[in-house]
């Protein structure tokens, strides 16, 4: 198997392991997690000799082709530069941590973190594909959140952690966006062809674009000016985690983006503007702001904002040697820096605080740790003979030599010699205020050396740092040669420009500089000391060291207010609100095709053809029914009556237009609305009160007045539509459905047939409905006792409502056999005759109902025995086994059939297989209303005192 | 493909009447669980579970068939289109019967963990929600799409009322009483275009619109619309979702779990209508009155998604509760979706279904890990730190892995559906837009969750302790919370599960992402489909009077 | 006739949609109850209206649009009828226990100011 891909998935697999480990087994997990990371170590070593001859490995998989999404590696020396960086810094720091953590912290779920952290880590760089490297970004501020929250209880370390996602996700979902577009211009995201065609995509109209873009996603994770505040804040962070994300990996995202898409975005004009400028301003506020932190890693955070402002900076130049020296203080930075954070660790570890006005003459009691720091101090402030020294030389070489015009030509160089002065000075307040100057004050514990593990990785990256400043060339210089080429064509060939990594360049402009900002730091440093004393500084003006966090939170807690304000201002949970728009939403789409412009809708003129007197006046009651429903809507009980009489009005209006089977069912289903109505009415006020009461009386008079006019739109609305389609001429199937009703389904009742053959899904769909209707209401009633109206009220089935009169209970017993025949009737000739098992069942329920309401709302009550709830699924059973039997004879579901079957006496009676659909429709509909109806008059069951 | 071999012995196993099946076997299985329940037999729950499960082996089946390409119509009641109704199977409601099935089957799973005994007939209700879901992407026919719509809500509202508490009541008050005025206006709409066009089947719709006389375009166009807004009323558009978070934040967690499927039916119903009938699908000539409907449509589409979009995401900043959160998640993936469909082109299509099957999947995972935390914490969803009951770091993975997949981060689908969406949103008109408010969205999104997970699980609880019980509406009431926050292994298995879809589907993006662009592409191509509708016919049956009674020449 | 068909439905509609913009549950059932007489009647309509001509196939034929009336919309109407009976039923119940536990009959469970 591919070692490339090896090295991209083994710190996954370190995760998945130690996650599976008991969080006790705490030498086991780093021991794991150690292991894991030298074996990634070991592959990039591996693949060096490969590297160095100058070949460029890969591993590709297709993953999401739609997306020109690979699963894809790609190693080049940039590439292996920071594989080197993330495994090499990740073994020291695991190394590290195993000594640093405390026993009451979690290992298991701070090592989980780590490989994740480090396998993004490993994907940014590793990926061959812009949208795969994008993936692995967001993982990167995704872990680093995680790892950042790491000592969640703390209030700081969740908010910075928050903090970091924030900004540097934001930055990943800008670096999508340019992404795609850069994949839109080049038409692929593979690296190879993106870093190839540099040319056409700055000649692209949306360049720039593309390329603030993407320099907002590096500038976020960067932390450069003015995103830069998230990272000060990350230090809330343990130790190792800082010493691992802001030397060496999270933050040089950034830098390595910049590094890596130099071929295809950078030398152009706005490059050298934005990317210079920027790096320029973010150097000098870092380095000013560092000499005022008190505590440790906050000096450190700062300073490394501002190195970071440097290695940006460089890369704006947009020089061949500028981008050398960028790739090479990455590597110098990355070492010493490391170096600091952990040394700054171990202090804070042994002494119980980070605060250098307390620290003080750690030189006696740690001078092994002391000597480390200090010279990896000096090798920050780029002091000769080490390597900090060097990069930043060919920093100013290139900040001196730049020819820009105008202003730019001395601002760089002064700029650059300015942030020297300045870095020296923060360098020696960190060697000054932590290992001289007297003695400690009240510290918690008393200071001593830490044990030799945890000091280990710093000796060895304090070596480095002399060893690279002594002899450059030497190590330094085959890794800087390939990655600095990689950096600069993103391809193997082209030759990189001569320079000489060396201490001694000569007496020249750049060694001046450096000498002024050695000079100048040291007498900053002391003429600080002396005027105004640094300790007395309790913080700098707000908006430098705070500003970007509180004005961070201010947004957050002003984004989240206007949010709940927003949102609980429109979804404010008024139905009436909600309703209105519906409506209104309804009437605008059926009014908008009439106001644009278009063929007209021809409407027949208005006419009152065939007007028949009596009918005309049953239609005119009708109206005033509806409307005096609307009217009298405050006192129910007139209300329902009112709305009955409509009922019974459309009953009528169904019959004169020709629609038996309407008519009766809708006669019936007015039967049973009603009486559910008058039931329901015992358990709710009987008048609704006023709206127009209170303060808001006259807004209230005023929605009156505006649902009223929208109802009225809605109204007139349909009564044109209903106009124009009357008026127009029939188009339908249904000629074939006459046609054919009789021969070819055998019901001469067209509507019946149509609903029990031709569209009998629809009907088993409905009878499924009445069912679930029923269930619920058997749910929610079942065994529930209602509130009495009204305190005032006798519960409802007192006394009075008993018994019902001997009278009444007669007639129905004596109506009962009847309604039964009537229902048998009426479902029996159904299928040719108005009638079928809709009425049938309705007539059938409303008789039973009747019969028991006459025995009186106790004996119903009482009687919960009465449960027509399988009747239901029965019914639908007998239903969908009508449909299923068509199955035995090859045809498909629902298929109806009929013959003349014999009986005797009577002859051959039309038979349709249909009927036994019907049966189960029958039995469906008198088992739901029956549940239904039932459901609301057994609320009424006496308090267990009264019952007889 | 191996699927091809799992289309033709699926064929040969359900013998063509597979489509139909997928809508009976749920029908059935609910009746004979309605007299279960009543005689509380203990058959109940093994039935139950298998109905389910069988319904998703069937929707697999249908799947493999429809991968072939083939738009499949079947004929009920052996009448020819359009005088009967017809279902029509073709991938992408095939894909929709997926989706349905492997989220009932999570719901269930946990629902079993205590939810069903809540109240009565859950199962029954249950499989009778499947049913109307089924055949809403199954029929081909508009009036029987309102009696399925019918169906489903019926069953939803059984559901969302199961264990009624004094939120659920609320909430569902609202639900009906706001779904049956849109079922009104459905019925307008439809009867309109019956009255206008002749027919309810939609295949033939399509058609027949075409031919309409210049009289009846404004007609044509008033319906139309009107029935999109009731299908938006489904889909939860702007400004007709403000039914929603109250309802899926009352709804307890493995019903909520299932109604993420709910939102997907409006989405489906107007991505189908507006591709096949209304003019949005290919060769649909100019000037033509669908075209035209598409194109009042379709800009008001994009424009009220991109608002949909935009509140959502401050819906979800603004959350108090865990589930008011999670449910403007809803809002918002709809959001996104519409707008795929409003974008309207192959790729924006292709894009929106592979990513509502991500925000699906996560949706009705997101509802149930709710139900599971605020269990955790004495049934308490509010976002504010609390003491939790029990181990909290497998509840905490799986909130960061349902926050990854719901925000659209890397490594897991959500982000490859919103990059698949915005490249192919880059070749519209919209294309800033559509970044701009997308990616917005998604860091809205992303932001909210941190912080919320911040709280529930990294704030300790004694930094704001001795806080009131808090009141219950919108979570839980303690009449239904009884013994709910005793977790069952079913829980989790239902939660791990479901995860385990979300992490597959980035896995197999490939795969599942060519599958939804051939969805998008038969979708758009209105055809294949009206010819597999109207040429459809009869099948000569065994025994068919029909046809004896032709021959003994008694019907001319 | 047609005309006074055409307003009817269009009266019921006004009154239903008003009815349904009221706050307490109870007003807006009933307000459903006549947008679904609006509703029935407008399907109805939909099949254009004929008097005598009952779509009853009984003696000679032939049967066609002219002389009958299109049985379609009718059956639909009857699908409606029933499962608008069935929703209201619901509603009803909902609005009941609904009253009882919340103890107002207000449409959102709690009196507004």
């Amino acid at each position: 198997m591919n070692s490339l891909l090896w090295l991209a998935l083994l710190p996954w697999v370190g995760a998945a392991l130690v996650a599976c480990m008991p969080g006790t087994a705490r030498q086991a997990v780093a021991i794991l997690s150690g292991v894991v990371t030298l074996l990634a170590l070991g592959l990039v070593l591996l693949s060096a000799p490969a590297v160095f001859g100058g070949e460029v490995l890969r591993y590709s998989v297709p993953w999401l082709p739609a997306l020109g999404l690979d699963f894809g590696f790609r190693m080049d020396g940039l590439a292996w530069l920071f594989a080197l960086l993330i495994t090499g810094i990740g073994a020291l720091i695991v190394l590290y941590a195993a000594w640093y953590l405390d026993p009451e912290d979690p290992a298991g779920r701070f090592f989980t973190f780590l490989m994740l952290f480090m396998g993004a880590m490993l994907g940014v760089v590793l990926a061959d594909n812009l949208i795969l490297l994008v993936l692995f970004w967001e993982l990167t501020s995704l872990s680093s959140f995680l790892l950042i929250g790491y000592w969640h209880h703390r209030q700081d370390a969740r908010q910075g952690a928050r903090m970091a996602l924030t900004i540097t996700g934001a930055g990943g979902l800008c670096l999508l966006a340019g992404s795609l577009l850069i994949g839109h211009m080049v038409g692929s995201f593979k690296l190879d062809v993106v870093l190839a065609s540099g040319d056409l995509i700055r000649a692209h109209p949306l360049y720039l674009t593309a390329l603030v873009l993407v320099l907002l996603g590096a500038f976020t994770k960067s932390a450069q000016f003015p995103f830069h505040f998230w990272l000060p804040h990350a230090m809330a962070a343990p130790t190792p985690v800082s010493a691992y994300l802001h030397s060496a990996t999270m933050v040089k995202c950034g830098v390595f983006l910049l590094a890596r898409m130099y071929p295809a975005l950078g030398g152009s004009e706005e490059w050298f503007w934005i990317v210079t400028l920027t790096g320029l301003a973010t150097l000098l506020l870092g380095a000013y702001v560092a000499i005022f932190q008190h505590d440790l890693k906050g000096l450190l955070a700062y300073s490394t904002i501002s190195h970071l402002g440097l290695i940006t900076m460089l890369f704006g130049l947009s020089e061949p040697l500028a981008v050398v020296a960028g790739v090479f203080h990455i590597m110098n930075h990355a070492a010493f820096k490391a170096g600091l954070f952990m040394s700054a660790g171990i202090i804070d570890h042994e002494c119980g605080s980070r605060d250098m006005r307390r620290l003080s003459g750690l030189m006696k009691y740690m001078p092994f740790t002391a000597t480390l720091g200090i010279v990896a101090a000096l090798s920050m402030a780029g002091v000769p003979l080490l390597n900090g020294f060097l990069s930043k030389e060919m920093f100013f070489m290139e900040a001196a030599s730049k020819q820009a015009q105008g202003a730019m030509g001395w601002i760089l160089p002064v700029g650059a010699t300015l942030a020297g002065v300045l870095s020296v000075a923060y360098s020696l307040r960190f060697i000054h205020d932590t290992f001289f100057r007297g003695e400690p004050v009240d510290l918690p514990k008393t200071p001593h050396e830490a044990p030799f593990f945890m000091r280990l990785p710093v000796l060895f990256l304090v070596v480095l740092c002399v060893v690279v400043g002594l002899v450059p060339a030497l190590v330094a210089g085959p890794t800087l040669a390939v990655a600095a080429q990689a950096a600069l064509f993103g391809a193997p060939g082209q030759a990189l420009p001569v320079y000489k990594l060396a201490i001694w360049h000569g007496l020249n402009l750049p060694l001046l500089m450096s000498a002024v900002a050695v000079v100048g730091g040291v007498l900053l440093y002391f003429g600080l000391q002396r005027f105004i004393d640094l300790h007395r500084i309790v913080r700098l003006p707000g908006w430098i060291n705070q500003g970007g966090r509180d004005f961070f939170m201010a947004l957050q807690a002003v984004g989240v207010a206007s949010a709940r304000g927003l949102t609980g201002g429109l979804q404010n949970g008024s139905m009436q609100r909600y309703l209105l728009l519906l409506v209104l939403m309804a009437v605008a789409a059926g009014l908008w095709p009439f106001l644009r412009p278009g063929p007209s809708a021809q409407a027949a003129a208005l006419h009152l053809e065939g007007l028949d007197p009596a009918m005309a006046l049953v239609g005119l009651i009708g109206m005033l029914a509806a409307v005096g429903t609307v009217l009298s809507y405050r006192s129910r009980l007139v209300a329902v009556a009112m709305a009955g009489a409509t009922g019974l009005v459309v009953c009528l209006t169904f019959v004169w237009f020709s629609a038996p089977d309407l008519a009766l069912t809708q006669l019936l289903v007015e039967v049973a609305t009603v009486m559910l109505l008058m039931l329901a009415l015992h358990w709710l006020p009987k008048d609704s009160p006023s709206e127009r009461t209170g303060p808001t009386k006259r807004w209230m008079a005023w929605r009156q007045w505006r649902d009223a006019g929208l109802a009225i739109a809605a109204g007139l609305g349909v009564t044109a539509l209903v106009w124009m389609v009357l008026t127009r001429p029939s188009v339908s199937f249904a000629n074939y459905v006459l046609e054919t009703a009789r021969p070819l389904a055998g019901g001469s009742n067209a509507v019946n047939v149509v609903i029990v053959d031709y569209r009998s899904f629809d009907t088993l769909g409905e009878i499924a409905v009445l069912v679930i209707a029923g269930l619920i209401i058997h749910a929610l009633l079942a065994g529930f006792k209602p509130l009495p109206a009204s305190p005032a009220e006798p519960h409802y089935g007192g006394p009075e409502a008993g018994r019902s009169p001997l009278m009444l209970q007669i007639v129905a017993r004596l109506v009962l056999p009847f309604t039964v025949l009537i229902a048998a009737y009426m479902f029996i000739r159904g299928h040719n005759l108005p009638g079928g098992g809709f009425i049938g069942g309705l007539v059938m329920a409303i008789g039973l109902l009747l019969l028991q309401m006459a025995k009186g709302q106790h004996w119903v009550a009482e009687r919960s025995e009465i449960d027509f709830r399988d009747w239901m699924g029965y019914g639908l059973l007998v239903a969908s086994a009508a449909g299923l039997g068509s199955f035995y004879f090859g045809a498909p579901f629902l298929t109806s059939t009929y013959d003349y079957p014999w009986l005797p006496g009577v002859g051959g009676v039309p038979m349709a297989s249909a009927f036994v659909f019907d049966a189960g429709v029958f039995l469906v509909v008198v088992g739901a209303t029956m549940v239904m109806l039932l459901g609301i008059a057994r609320l009424s069951r006496p308090a267990p005192g009264r019952a007889r | 493909m191996s699927t091809a071999a799992a289309g033709a012995v699926s064929s040969l196993v359900l013998g063509g009447h597979g489509i139909v099946m997928a809508i009976v076997l749920p029908l059935v299985m609910g009746s004979v669980l309605v007299v279960l329940e009543k005689f509380k037999s203990r058959w109940v729950v093994p039935l139950s579970v298998g109905a389910t499960l069988a319904l998703l082996v069937l929707s697999m089946l249908l799947l493999a068939q429809a991968h072939s390409g083939h738009t499949q119509a079947y004929l009920l009641g052996n009448w020819q289109a359009p005088f009967g109704i017809s279902l029509v199977l073709d991938r992408l409601s095939a894909l929709m019967l997926v989706l349905m099935a492997v989220v009932s089957c999570g719901a269930l799973l946990y629902a079993l963990g205590g939810d069903h005994q809540r109240g009565e007939h859950f199962h029954s209700l249950f499989q009778y929600q499947l049913m109307g879901l089924a055949g809403a992407f199954l029929t081909a026919d508009l009036f029987n799409l309102f009696v399925f719509f019918e169906v489903l809500l019926a069953a939803s509202y059984g559901l969302l009322l199961h264990g009624a508490s004094r939120a659920r009541l609320r909430a569902s008050l609202h639900y009906v009483t706001f779904n049956l005025v849109g079922s009104a206006l459905f019925l307008f709409a439809v009867s309109l275009l019956y009255a206008l066009t002749g027919t309810l089947n939609m295949a033939d719709m399509a058609v027949k619109l075409q031919q309409l006389g210049p009289q009846d375009v404004r007609l044509a166009q008033a319906a139309a619309l009107m029935l999109l807004v009731v299908f938006a009323v489904k889909a939860a558009l702007l400004p007709l979702y403000f039914w929603l978070p109250d309802t899926y934040a009352a709804a307890s967690g493995p019903v909520a779990a299932l109604f993420a499927i709910m939102t997907k039916v409006g989405v489906y119903a107007i991505a189908r209508t507006t591709a096949l009938i209304f003019g949005a699908g290919a060769g649909v000539e100019a000037g033509s009155v669908a075209a035209d409907i598409a194109g009042m449509a379709m800009p008001v589409l994009v424009t009220l998604a991109l608002a949909t979009l935009v509140l959502a995401a401050i819906g979800v900043m603004a959350a108090r509760r865990l589930r008011g959160l999670v449910s403007y998640l809803v809002v918002a993936s709809a959001g996104t979706l519409l707008l795929a469909i409003g974008l309207g082109t192959v790729q924006t299509l292709g894009a929106g279904l592979f990513y509502m099957v991500n925000s699906t999947l996560v949706a009705a995972t997101w509802f149930l890990l709710a139900d599971r935390i605020s269990a955790a914490r004495g049934d308490v969803d509010m976002l504010r730190p609390r003491v939790m009951a029990g181990a909290w770091a497998p509840l905490g993975v799986a909130f960061v892995v349902a926050s990854v997949a719901v925000a659209g981060m890397p490594p897991l689908a959500g982000f490859f559906g919103k990059a698949l969406l915005l490249q192919a949103a880059a070749l519209t008109p919209w294309a800033v837009w559509v970044v701009a408010l997308v990616l917005a969205s998604s860091l809205a999104t992303m932001v909210a969750l941190a912080r919320a997970g911040s709280s529930l699980f990294w704030k300790p609880a004694t930094e704001t302790a001795a806080q009131p019980p808090l009141s219950t509406s919108g979570g839980m009431s303690a009449s239904t919370s009884l013994n709910t926050s005793a977790t069952r292994p079913v829980h989790g298995i239902a939660i791990i599960g479901l995860l385990i879809t979300v992490v597959a589907l980035a896995l197999l993006a490939g795969p599942v992402n060519g599958y939804t662009e051939a969805a998008a592409q038969q979708m758009v191509q209105r055809q294949p489909y009206i010819d597999a509708v109207l040429g459809a016919r009869p099948v000569p049956a065994a025994y068919d009077v029909r046809k004896e009674m032709h021959e003994r020449g008694e019907f001319k | 006739m047609l005309l006074l068909l055409a307003i009817g439905i269009g009266v019921l509609t006004s009154c239903g949609i008003w009815l349904l913009l009221r706050a307490r549950s109870f007003d807006v059932i009933l307000g459903l109850a006549l947008l679904t007489y609006a509703v029935n009647l407008f399907i109805f309509a939909m099949g254009r209206v004929k008097v005598n001509a009952m779509p009853i196939l009984e003696g000679a034929g032939p049967f066609t649009l002219d002389n009958t009336s299109d049985p379609v919309p009718q059956a639909l109407v009857l699908t409606a009828i029933v499962i608008s009976f069935a929703m209201s039923a619901v509603l009803l119940a909902i609005a009941l226990r609904a009253r009882s536990e919340t103890g107002t009959d207000h449409i959102d469970g709690q009196e507004r100011k």
